[in-house]
């Protein structure tokens, strides 16, 4: 007993370092996004044909695409479109589920079953094919990739935030609540969202790099980030024509979406295996 | 005396998900009266629970009707401010009646703060109501979890009594504690009960506790009431064969 409960307090020591690690590469990320048109060695719009397709050299360290423009410098752009539409995306998609998966777990009764068939009616799709068939009713733009994106991605957290609302509400301490005299909005807000806080931020963490990908997928099909806009999706779109000849125009965005992706995911997962270990230990 | 608490012919059926029907509480007829201490007994599954949440309107009957200070339960429901300044329970499991992430002294606090009191107020208010339940004002800052179980459930106490409610229902508020810390809450009722003029329903399976502490007794098994009376009377001439099993099995 007491050798399980040692592995897990170690375990949870583990985790916590790792969120520790992993939060710091989240926020260079964050900050490179941030700070990307400070960090450009070049102007990533500037057009200069004699440059078109440089292999990747000192100066020009990720080489330059067919109008000749710095992939370094677009990629750094790129990134804040990507990281900062993603994050926001994320944020937008888990308060707003979240929010109508406690009311209608807490609630339950008709608003409970109307919501919850709507949701279903989302999730029953392949969802890239949904948000690419919504992209394309709003027309392309980023805007409107990330609302595609939000209409189909939310279903998700309120079925993670109904399920955790269910299993908190019939606890005695919201009984106690009740006895308090707290009105219903008063119990979702104070005592049942800070107790499904943990599963829906591991949600949310872990959802960051699909989020990021599938934006990435909308643009790379032409329905997210418009041409000339610096958008790794789009970038690779652009030069998937030329894969043989200059890899370095799709490796380079290519590499960046990798990159953010491993490093988010790696984020989620610790934030995942804190939760989980901190659970087991209480 | 005065009646503050009329039930008649109260009913709770639970169906399960295999649509199965329990009958959780049949046609119990009973009165508190003021000042009274009225212990509810049986085993469990006997409806003590069932009738404790009736009477909160946690739950809501299929049959019979409970007055409290002669108004309608349902009508009482509807101010629900109001009612729960006059009723009050202290459940079974103190820690899990306050909100894990959540101090003790959150927890008193929080009515208080639902009926409008001032910050400074409620910090005064939550500091006599732990002193008044023998606790020290440093409990206000602990957490369910970091405090012992009879202590836990004298801040459970303390948080029922913040209202200064009329009525207090303890459903089986010392089942969970040992023997020792069962004795000190008893005590502690007794002292809160004529100080604060309570009338308290104690609910427990302890038909020891019961004798020591209640004025009058309802026994009751598979949701009826099988025999009613003073508690010495009861359990010195038990009329009912269930109440006999109930005796057996304690002695």
């Amino acid at each position: 007993m007491t050798r399980k409960i040692k592995s897990l307090q170690r375990k949870y020591k583990n985790a916590k370092v790792r969120i520790i690690v992993y939060a710091i590469a989240v926020l260079v990320l964050v900050l490179i996004a941030i700070f990307a048109e400070r960090l450009c060695p070049f102007d990533p719009y500037e057009q200069d044909l004699s440059m078109a397709y440089k292999a990747p050299d000192a100066l020009h360290i990720m080489g330059t695409d067919a109008y000749g423009r710095d992939l370094f410098s677009r990629v750094l752009v790129g990134a804040k479109l990507s990281i900062l539409t993603t994050l926001l995306l994320v944020i937008t998609i888990s308060v707003f589920g979240t929010f109508v998966g406690v009311i209608c777990g807490y609630m339950g009764g008709l608003i409970d079953g109307i919501v919850m068939r709507i949701s279903d009616f989302f999730l029953a799709f392949p969802g890239l094919v949904f948000a690419l068939a919504i992209a394309a009713l709003l027309g392309g733009g980023v805007a409107n990739a990330v609302i595609a994106l939000a209409v189909i991605s939310w279903p998700k957290y309120s079925r993670v935030a109904r399920s955790q609302t269910l299993s908190v509400k019939n606890s005695t301490f919201i009984q106690a609540a009740i006895l308090a005299g707290d009105k219903p909005g008063q119990i979702m807000i104070r005592h049942i969202l800070p107790n499904i806080f943990g599963p829906v931020l591991v949600t949310a963490m872990l959802d960051i790099g699909t989020m990021m990908m599938e934006l990435a997928g909308l643009s790379f099909l032409g329905l997210g980030a418009q041409p000339p806009l610096a958008e790794w999706g789009s970038m690779i779109s652009n030069g998937r024509s030329m894969l043989q000849t200059y890899p370095w125009v799709v490796l380079s965005p290519g590499f960046a979406i990798f990159v953010s992706v491993v490093i988010f995911n790696l984020f989620g997962d610790s934030v995942r295996d804190y939760f989980a270990s901190k659970h087991h230990l209480s | 005396m005065k009646e503050i608490i009329k039930v008649s012919n109260l009913s709770k059926t639970f169906t399960t998900r295999k649509n199965d029907k329990t009958a959780a509480v049949r046609e119990v007829s009973f009165v508190l009266n003021q000042g009274e201490t009225l212990g509810l007994v049986g085993e469990s599954g006997s409806g003590k629970s069932t009738i404790a949440r009736l009477l909160m309107g946690l739950i809501a009957p299929d049959r019979g009707e409970i007055r409290i200070y002669d108004n309608d339960l349902k009508t009482l429901k509807k101010n629900p401010l109001d009612l729960y300044s006059k009723i009050q329970m202290v459940f079974q499991n103190p820690a899990e009646s306050f909100d894990p992430r959540k101090t003790l002294g959150d927890g008193i606090a929080e009515p208080l703060k639902n009926r409008g009191y001032s910050k400074q107020e409620i910090e005064k208010r939550v500091v006599e109501l732990l002193e008044m339940c023998g606790l020290t004002a440093d409990f206000a800052a602990k957490t369910p979890a970091s405090v012992s179980g009879g202590q836990c459930q004298r801040a459970a106490i303390a948080r029922a009594l913040a209202v200064q409610p009329e009525i207090l229902i303890c459903d089986e508020a010392t089942s969970s504690l040992d023997v020792t810390v069962q004795r000190q809450i008893i005590d502690l009722l007794v002292e809160l009960k004529n100080k604060q003029n309570l009338s308290i329903i104690f609910i427990s399976h302890n038909l020891a506790l019961v004798q020591m502490f209640c004025d009058r007794v309802i026994v009751l098994y598979n949701g009826k009431i099988v025999e009613e009376g003073e508690p010495d009377y009861i359990i010195n001439n038990p009329q009912a064969e269930y109440t006999k099993l109930l005796l057996d099995s304690v002695l």
